[in-house]
């Protein structure tokens, strides 16, 4: 078997052990690798309905099919467990050297059982699995932590997945690090914290062959090339960030926690203002052409010396969403996020939920309260430097950061049980993750792709915002296409997350980014790696296969139709400014807007889905357990 | 970036150009045993910090102090290339010229116990398949002098007021 090993890993952190678990080659031509296999090892190894934090919560790592291999972009692996932010399927993708240290190691998996009684570091060498005690490692940043244990090993090519001190305080919204690349959203930070699992590291010394290397070489050599051209230029020259400006002219620019879509300051918060005031180097996950990773530093001001890598989804929740108009603070508090592990998406609304709620009298000065400023915070929308003490204040978990680094939906309830207010109606999140950064009240085709969503507020799932700006769906109306539109774009994205790829490489193969103009060559990248036999139909069924195997997943952990749902505040308080103002999501449109996309989907009307469907898709055990 | 204390050609990267992402590494690890592994390759991505990344190859130094260092003469230097050779009958492993080595260009194979070197690909048709492979143009195939002779050329370029050609797009 060319690009698979064929086999699996499972380890025991309660019982020190570990065991190898052998695939047929049928298995990963339904599975793939990424989000797809991440999630199919979650379902083959979870405790059904146990609490995230519960030792049944699996940590399972799945690797990329073209990881290891000069395949532009392909250097991705999948990380799954269930989210301690939705109680559904967590499911991320992280770039970068990892992978191909996995790759080499010759594991296609790794599931990570039960939980640890003290903080343990895992060493997966080769054939060789050592626990590792943590304790020194306990406190540092990620990068400090990975920095820690190559100095240890003496070998770069050791590559660590870590936690920071925000995974070590199980805040919700933590995530997994490596290489400076995070598994951002969905809180698998929190879940490793509960494990006490500090870090994964994995030294790989096999070579990494492919079914037909000279066709793989060729194609990839074609794909560099491609990847140097205009066809990337937005991602190379400004990164993401460069949609600050564009969001902001549609009205849709996250501004003062999602209260308006344009921000006054967005010209000092901007990609461009990025490039030219603070951008030191842009830099590239492993076997990437293209190096997006804007590294950008603070030189002057409070918050000099901070420095991380920006872009547009961390940088709009810590700017225009908290009305911070100072690039300065923004690239602090994602450094912030970044160094101790947590997402910059999550915290960055979680904090403008916050400033909301001290706008709006429910939190007052003194909640904020802690040692760097012991009279507390008056946490204005645009206040900066209060915005960082609260992030840390939620990496530490000190003051009312306890009950923050619950995310936005579990603190707003616990809020409005305490004091009786409704802060629920500006608490941003979709099944309790935050939403990202485009206001889905006038993009309504995405608004469905959010609500249906399987992992809750994510861009990345579904990018059905696309059709909705470009012009290709009416984004203030909602009409029939639509249910088909959303269910088509996210498979696209799931195909993807599944190989995985990163998408930003999708116009490189042909010039256009539809199905018609990358299957073909995925395809054929495919047959070169793995020597299958795959066409246009098998790729686009990899996305599908994907998404209905994540649906199923939230399914049996008791998903229903009501779970799928929109903010508050995006249907029932349009905005007043700019050209995305006066819109919201109705009851009545998203109620039809489910309806339709269900159908196209070929789903009951409740959402669930037939046995039929899952048994045409290869995936009779899971018809046995969840199909009607 | 330590430079070179070579007459002969070498490849060096320039660390504000490099991102990091090792294709030079598959590329080479392939070229030499046809497979794709970083511990194979000859030029090795560095990353220093979260910014500061490069890639090192054999520089080629005159007088090699790895041929100096070797205890077994297993290490001879073409007088013309300036290519390292090693005799794997001399060989036995162990890793003097390693240490010897200014770059941290040298690494062992852990299966053959044989030093590794970069030899330019001197034996293929188009040179360097790192260089051809860089995304980023940040790898170079070139001697000391060139490499002056394009800074003393910068130097004179951008004291000028006025672009004397069109930039590249890249």
């Amino acid at each position: 078997m060319y690009g698979y090993s064929g086999r699996i890993l499972h380890i025991d952190l309660g019982e020190k052990t570990h065991w190898v678990e052998e695939k047929p080659e049928e298995w990963y031509k339904v599975y793939i690798g990424g989000v797809g296999m991440a999630t199919r090892l979650c379902w083959e190894n979870i405790e059904v309905g146990c609490d995230p934090y519960a030792p049944g919560n699996p940590v399972c790592f799945a690797n990329g099919i073209f990881a290891g291999t000069p395949v532009p972009v392909g250097g991705k692996y999948g990380l799954a467990s269930k989210s301690p932010l939705t109680g559904f399927i967590g499911d991320s993708l992280s770039g970068s050297w990892l992978c191909t240290a996995m790759k080499r190691a010759q594991w296609d998996g790794i599931v990570i059982h039960n939980a640890s009684e003290n903080w343990v570091h895992i060493f997966i060498n080769d054939d060789r699995v050592e626990f590792l005690p943590a304790k020194d490692l306990l406190g540092l940043g990620t990068y400090e932590t990975e920095e820690k244990i190559r100095d240890m090993f003496g070998d770069d090519q050791v590559r660590s997945a870590t936690i920071g001190p925000s995974g070590e305080n199980i805040v919700r919204f933590g995530n997994v690090t490596n290489d400076g690349r995070q598994a951002g959203r969905t809180g698998h930070g929190a879940v490793w914290g509960s494990k006490k699992l500090k870090a994964v590291s994995i030294r790989g010394t096999n070579g990494v062959t492919v079914a037909d290397p000279e066709t793989l070489l060729k194609m990839a050599f074609d794909i560099t090339e491609a990847a140097q051209g205009p066809h990337t230029q937005k991602y190379r020259v400004y990164g993401t960030s460069t949609n600050m400006l564009n969001m902001n002219k549609l009205g849709l620019l996250p501004t003062r926690n999602y209260q308006e879509g344009v921000f006054e300051f967005a010209d000092q918060v901007s990609g461009e203002y990025l490039d030219e005031h603070h951008k030191v180097k842009v830099i590239a996950c492993t076997q990437c052409p293209i190096a997006c990773e804007q590294m950008s530093l603070v030189k002057t001001g409070p918050f000099a010396g901070a420095m991380t890598g920006i872009e547009y989804e961390c940088l709009q929740a810590v700017s225009s969403n908290c009305g911070i108009g100072d690039m300065r603070a923004a690239i602090r508090l994602i450094d912030v996020a970044d160094k101790s592990g947590m997402d910059a998406m999550s915290m960055g609304v979680t904090i403008s939920y916050s400033m909301e709620c001290y706008e709006r009298g429910v939190l007052k000065k003194e909640d904020f309260k802690c040692k760097a400023s012991p009279d507390g915070i008056e946490l204005n929308f645009g206040n900066g430097e209060g915005a960082v003490i609260l992030a840390q204040m939620i990496r530490d978990r000190e003051g009312i950061g306890d009950l923050l680094a619950e995310g936005t939906r579990r603190a707003a309830k616990a809020i409005d049980e305490e004091r009786g207010t409704e802060s629920y109606k500006w608490a941003m999140n979709i099944k309790g993750l935050e939403t990202p950064g485009y206001d889905a009240r006038a993009l309504k085709t995405f608004a469905l792709g959010l609500a249906v969503g399987t992992r809750g507020g994510c861009h990345n799932r579904s990018a059905a915002y696309d059709p909705d700006i470009k012009g290709v769906t009416n984004r203030f109306t909602v009409d029939g296409t639509r249910g088909l539109v959303a269910s088509r774009s996210e498979e696209y994205a799931a195909v993807y997350d599944t190989l995985p790829m990163c998408k930003f490489i999708r116009r490189c193969f042909t010039g256009k980014a539809d199905r018609a103009g990358a299957w073909p060559a995925i395809a054929k990248l495919i047959n070169a790696t793995t020597g299958w036999n795959f066409d246009y139909d098998d790729v686009d069924r990899i996305g599908v296969r994907s998404h209905t195997l994540k649906k199923a997943f939230n399914i049996r952990e008791g998903w229903t139709e009501k779970d799928d749902d929109l903010p508050y505040r995006w249907k029932h308080e349009p905005m007043t400014k700019g050209p995305s103002a006066g819109h919201i999501v109705t009851e009545e449109e998203l109620k039809y807007l489910k309806k339709i996309y269900y159908e196209a989907k070929g789903w009951t009307e409740e959402g669930l889905i037939p046995k039929k469907l899952l048994v045409e898709l290869g995936m009779d055990d899971i018809a046995e357990e969840i199909g009607v | 970036m330590v430079a070179s204390t070579s007459k002969f050609k070498y490849i060096v990267c320039d660390p504000e150009l490099c991102i990091g992402c090792q294709l030079c590494e598959y590329i080479c690890s392939y070229t030499k045993t046809g497979e794709f592994n970083s511990y194979r390759s000859r030029i090795r991505t560095v990353r220093v910090d979260e910014v500061l990344i490069t890639a090192v190859a054999c520089q080629t130094c005159e007088n090699a102090p790895c041929v100096a260092a070797c205890t077994r003469d297993a290490l001879t230097q073409d007088p013309e290339t300036g290519i390292i050779r090693i005799d794997p009958k001399k060989c036995d492993g162990c890793a003097w010229c390693i240490e010897a080595c200014d770059f941290g260009a040298i690494s062992i194979n852990h299966e053959t116990k044989l030093a590794e070197f970069c030899n330019q690909c001197e034996d293929i048709e188009g040179g360097p398949q790192c260089v051809k492979w860089c995304p980023k143009d940040a790898l170079e195939y070139t001697t000391p002098d060139q490499r002056a002779q394009r800074t003393r050329h910068k130097l004179v370029e951008s004291s000028l007021e006025f672009p004397t050609k069109a930039k590249d797009p890249r």
